[in-house]
């Protein structure tokens, strides 16, 4: 999916999702009921928490600046320890790498542990293209992959989906079961899908991972999951392939333990998560199971040019989905809407970048800049900045509707002249108020009729904050 | 160019750009000699007894049913108890020579790698932190890794001694062994090294916490008290 950004459907995607009531209902249920819940929940537990994310910038800060130092290390490591490390310039040689190790290794089907930059490259289409089945083993990944569909957040690929959705699809899916069959429950989708992963775990002739982070220091990379499918995906077939970005690098083992002792606690306030999974090298000659071939494939697919821009600060980025979770765009709009891989603050930063900005002008606009998301996020990260600097390209670039242009013009020529702002705000606040006459406020409104669909428009009451500033009320 | 050429070039040619290269190159290296500056929690700093107290509570906390033996030798037992609960009459252990040596009963055992119909796993662990009840498991030719993850439920043995009180001393001692490990000039982790908190599990549906995702559905933990092991 990641080859044909919808980014400039923006517009549409949000009003879709602001349409379908069970959509809300989930994004509530799994945001604010959940995600942001568990959060402070396991803030609450870690009284060094506030410590540990400035250290935790810190060090992300420390390994850009030497990063070739760092990956240098990281590749003479694994190389040692008898993995082969790919270098992939961008994401057509990120597939190629691939898909020439799969056919090398004669496969048929591959077991695919989650991996955001497998989207990112679009692999699984280019596996299916060349005669090679992926299997995704996530869970949430597993259901949108039967369902055809993009994931929706970085770490709940398939929140948007009801139980009951899920039921049809695997009855559509896995139709060697009996149709009759009850599937209301959780536990039993669950179980079902257990079953039908476990054999296709066993036969898979290549496995897939992501890597969360890179040790340069011992050539290790590491994954997490909760469900144990990367473990599977990366013990059981003779290969295995680690898929990953160059930011990732970490200097030491114990710099990898500060992230994960933020990372589970940011994303679902678990103390960590189930499995945090660290593999060097290959199936070592006395060992008795693990895969006989072990690859890492790293990717820039751009972050050099992210490094040495005003974007730079994005590369600390670890994935915990905290920005997205917290996010009152994302809360209302779910990820689809965003229109390629990466949805939220961090993925309105992101795309622009890998899909131009002028497919992606409108997704630095998709923020209210209210700042909840640089508040949460654990290696500070200033998100909204970060929007900013790509709102201003978007209008060095002209990429902005006439409406728009026509508006920050005016306001433009308003800020410029003090004497003219004062004039327009009491006029306009005046002519509101006697539109509004006793009621206080507006059920429509010409030219809000955006705002006054789903609520009313309160009316401005006693005068502009200038004047009631200047009168002393402070 | 090749990719790594080129994607190398770029990074130095940004970078350099920015700092001098010199104190950059020997600042990485002087880095990785010096180990991370970052802290370590109040809860990562238990001790004695309080500290194998924190190892499970932590690990109840994420699910784990943990029951404290007093003895190595009373392994078996527990375990046929558990095997009887769950109306199952194998075993697949690790091949650890020490549970190898142990007397089984009439327990149908069989030692090696997990395989995708065992009900029943049964390893030892490397080590543990208590900071989080966190298992450590090694692979190696007497810790398959596939037994972590395919049996219905694992149950791992913890001899008190191994709890470290953070993740850190874990390190620490990987380093050391692989060090005194080494045949070669390099020495190296183990192929992987697991950290387990709890039983496998999901919320991917409509955000449901379920146990058993793909890996166990239960995390028995059998910690061997210290003092009589």
């Amino acid at each position: 999916m990641s080859q044909d950004p919808k980014c400039h459907d923006f517009q549409r995607g949000a009003k879709k999702a602001l349409d379908d009531e069970r959509l809300q209902m989930l994004l509530g249920r799994t945001l604010e009921n959940g995600f942001q819940k568990k959060r402070l929940q396991g803030m609450s537990r870690l009284p060094e928490y506030e410590q540990l994310r400035d250290q935790a910038r810190d060090l992300k800060d420390h390994v850009l600046d030497h990063l070739d130092m760092y990956l240098a290390r990281f590749e003479a490591e694994v190389t040692k320890a008898g993995g082969q490390v790919h270098w992939a310039r961008d994401a057509a040689e990120a597939r190629d790498i691939i898909l020439d190790i799969c056919l090398q290794a004669d496969a048929k089907t591959v077991s695919k542990g989650k991996s955001m930059i497998a989207e990112e490259i679009g692999l699984n289409d280019h596996l299916i293209a060349n005669a090679i089945v992926p299997v995704e083993t996530d869970l949430g990944e597993y259901i949108i992959q039967l369902r055809d569909e993009p994931p929706s957040h970085i770490i709940a690929p398939a929140f948007h989906i009801s139980k009951e959705q899920v039921a049809e699809t695997f009855k559509d899916s896995h139709t060697h079961l009996d149709p009759d069959r009850d599937l209301s429950e959780p536990t039993t989708l669950l179980n079902e899908a257990r079953g039908e992963l476990r054999e296709k775990f066993l036969r898979a002739d290549v496995g897939i991972t992501g890597a969360n982070i890179l040790v340069a220091e011992t050539g290790t990379a590491m994954i997490v999951t909760n469900e144990g499918n990367g473990d599977l995906t990366q013990d059981l077939p003779p290969v295995h392939i680690a898929l990953t970005s160059i930011e990732k690098v970490v200097p030491t083992l114990e710099d990898a333990t500060l992230i994960l002792r933020l990372l589970a606690r940011t994303a679902t306030g678990q103390e960590q998560s189930v499995y945090n999974t660290f593999f060097t090298g290959a199936k070592r000659p006395t060992d008795i199971d693990g895969p006989d071939e072990y690859h890492v494939v790293l990717l820039d697919n751009g972050r050099s040019e992210l490094l040495g821009s005003e974007f730079r600060d994005i590369l600390r980025c670890i994935r915990c989905g905290a920005c997205i979770n917290h996010c009152p765009v994302y809360g209302v709009t779910s990820g689809h809407a965003y229109g390629w891989v990466y949805p939220g603050p961090m993925g309105s930063v992101l795309t622009p970048h890998f899909v131009g900005i002028e497919e992606a002008h409108l997704l630095p606009g998709a923020s209210t800049f209210c700042g909840r998301c640089e508040e949460v996020c654990p290696v500070r990260i200033p998100l909204p900045q970060l929007l900013r600097n790509w709102r201003v390209r978007a209008f060095e670039k002209g990429l902005l509707g006439g409406a728009q242009r026509l508006g920050l013009g005016v306001w433009a020529a308003l800020a410029r002249r003090p004497w003219a702002y004062r004039l327009t705000m009491n006029f306009t606040i005046a002519a509101l108020g006697v539109l509004a006459r006793r009621k206080g406020s507006f059920k429509r409104l010409l030219g809000a009729g955006g705002w006054t669909k789903t609520r009313d428009l309160p009316a401005p009451q006693g005068g502009t904050f200038q004047s009631r500033y200047r009168k002393g009320e402070r | 160019m090749s990719a790594r050429k080129d994607i190398f070039a770029r990074l130095k040619t940004t970078l350099d750009r920015v700092h001098n290269p010199t104190v950059r190159y020997s600042g990485a290296d002087q880095r990785i000699q010096d180990g991370s500056p970052a802290l370590i929690p109040e809860r990562g700093r238990s001790e004695g007894p309080a500290k194998t107290a924190l190892f499970a509570s932590e690990a109840e906390r994420a699910d784990a049913d943990v029951r404290r033996l007093a003895h190595m030798a009373d392994v078996p037992r527990v375990v046929k108890r558990i095997l009887t609960e769950a109306k199952i009459t194998t075993l697949k252990a690790a091949p650890d020579q020490e549970l190898q040596a142990m007397d089984w009963m009439d327990i149908d055992v069989a030692f090696g790698r997990g395989e995708g119909s065992d009900h029943i796993g049964l390893s030892v662990a490397y080590g543990a932190v208590a900071e989080t009840g966190t298992l450590v498991m090694t692979s190696g030719s007497n810790a398959p890794t596939t037994l972590n993850f395919l049996p219905d439920v694992h149950m791992v043995v913890i001899r008190e001694q191994d709890i470290a009180a953070n993740y850190e001393e874990v390190w620490d001692r990987l380093r050391a062994d692989a060090q005194s490990d080494a045949q070669s000039d390099a020495p190296q982790l183990p192929r992987t090294v697991n950290w387990i908190t709890g039983p496998s599990r999901t919320a991917d549906i409509e955000q449901t916490l379920l146990l058993g995702a793909h890996g166990p559905r239960k995390l028995i933990i059998l910690l061997i008290d210290a003092q009589t092991s």
